[in-house]
């Protein structure tokens, strides 16, 4: 950004490559980050309890739709961010983007969780039961496998670097196939569609509803990035302990030998 | 291209030759589809209603049993190392063995299915459609099935993360070969429009799982 850098021209990305200069950008961002999320939750969940009205079906338990809603959207946005950080890893080698890959898998996979938690609970006196086979929970349940799927991956593999591209590769795969999963999901259901599920999009939201919605997807999202980034860093800071350990190690055995010739 | 003919006659003479492995599997196939009725009761027609779904997800189990084997013997005795070097593209040979697969695996699976139908009394005018959609489906167990193989090759507990990879991949195949035949014994949806698509999830399948196959499989051999 600065007119000081050498030439060619870098873009933001390129530079981020560097993960000196990475540290250094998120340290400054993250506490902002952080600080905002809190912020705007907290402001979010003041405004859903004390402000937003009751809904004249539901009563409180909409207030669970504040939680509910930006968890499954991020929920979904942690899996395309997996996509997107393969792709650069595996086209243009980005050496942050296996990184980003590996820290946005538990997030996503928590915020899934916490979409599917939280709709059960709100299914229990919405529903009259916990889990019904509708295609919305469904598919956040197969996200949810897919999620387990590419972590488990991870930790079978020994060798990290492998463990990485072999991730990107599965991500890849989980991506182009998710769209066909949703549709067909959705094509059961229509054929299997059980009586008791009461139709969720009735009404368009009212904006008083709509408000505390937004503010709190923005404030969850916020909270996303900041994790995500904090678990880059400290990704990154595992590695750099690791790779030292290992020149210790080697350093160690060379002195050894030395000695022992 | 010839290279890729001698490569599908190579693994499909193996398998054979070696024998065992088909036998495998098509025991498996039966004895999941038996115990459907031991756990459930032996009632003609709750199973009769229920048998499409049984004898897809059977089916699905007993070809995940028998993907480990696609890359598993190439890879300990170096002949993989050979064709990721060789002058075939390494896509068209993780396509050759996926072929291999589903010739010796997902055909037979899908013609012993009409037997084992007999078993969960099977409504009569379902079985072209129990047929027809287990030949039009089983490529895409296969050709996804051999990109989860590739990628568990050298990891541990690599079958059990197998099933754990493949299976959510499966769910449409699954969904569209039951839409098709219970559209043939009278269900709402149109049996062509559940058919087609499934064939068109085996052709996406073939395109996809090769090239995510070969990608993986280069990365370890390297």
């Amino acid at each position: 950004m600065t007119q000081t850098d050498a030439a060619p021209r870098q873009t933001l990305t390129q530079k981020l490559a560097n993960p000196t200069r990475f540290m250094q950008l998120s340290g400054t961002l993250m506490p902002w980050f952080a600080g905002a999320a809190a912020a705007l939750i907290v402001y979010a969940m003041y405004l859903a309890f004390f402000v937003a009205p009751e809904d004249y079906q539901q009563g409180q338990t909409v207030k669970i739709m504040f939680i509910h809603v930006p968890a499954a959207w991020l929920g979904m946005m942690g899996y395309a961010l997996i996509a997107i950080s393969s792709f650069g890893y595996l086209v243009f080698r980005h050496p942050l983007a296996d990184v980003s890959a590996k820290a946005a898998a538990p997030i996503g996979a928590a915020f899934t969780f916490l979409a599917l938690a939280t709709g059960s609970l709100w299914g229990k006196p919405m529903w009259g039961t916990y889990w019904v086979w509708d295609a919305r929970l469904t598919s956040m349940l197969i996200l949810l496998f897919l999620y387990f799927g590419l972590m488990a991956l991870r930790s079978a593999v020994d060798d990290e670097a492998m463990a990485g591209k072999l991730c990107a590769v599965l991500g890849l795969v989980g991506v182009t196939i998710l769209p066909i999963i949703k549709f067909s999901v959705d094509w059961w259901n229509t054929l299997h569609q059980p009586a008791s599920v009461i139709r969720m999009d009735g009404p368009t939201i009212h904006s008083d509803l709509l408000w505390p919605l937004l503010i709190s997807a923005l404030g969850f999202s916020l909270l996303f990035f900041a994790l995500h980034m904090k678990g880059m860093r400290n990704e990154i800071l595992r590695r750099r302990l690791k790779s030292l350990t290992m020149a210790e190690v080697d350093r160690a055995r060379s002195v050894s030998a030395a000695a022992a010739g | 291209m010839t290279t890729f003919w001698t490569l599908l006659k190579r693994d499909l003479l193996l398998q054979a030759r070696e024998g065992g492995a088909l036998g495998t599997a098509l025991g498996f196939y039966l004895i999941v589809v038996t115990m459907m009725p031991l756990g459930l009761g032996p009632d003609l027609n709750l199973l009769s209603r229920i048998a499409p779904g049984v004898l897809w997800i059977a089916l699905l189990l007993s070809a995940l049993l028998s993907l480990p084997r696609i890359f598993e013997a190439d890879d300990e005795d170096g002949s993989l190392e050979v064709m990721a070097t060789g002058e075939l593209p390494l896509e068209l040979a993780a396509a050759a063995k996926a072929l291999a697969h589903w010739i010796s695996t997902g055909i037979p699976l899908a013609l012993l299915a009409p037997v084992l139908g007999l078993l969960l009394n099977l409504e009569l005018r379902a079985y072209p459609a129990l047929v027809a959609t287990m030949l039009a489906g089983t490529p895409a167990i296969s050709f996804l099935g051999s990109a989860g193989a590739a990628l568990t090759l050298r990891a541990r507990r690599g079958g059990l993360l197998l099933a754990l990879l493949v299976l959510p991949l499966y769910i449409p195949t699954l969904i569209f070969g039951i839409a098709a035949i219970s559209a043939a014994t009278g269900g709402p949806s149109g049996f062509q429009a559940s058919f087609l698509i499934l064939a068109a999830i085996s052709l996406f399948s073939l395109v996809v799982g090769p090239f995510a196959a070969a990608a993986a499989i280069r990365f370890q051999t390297q």
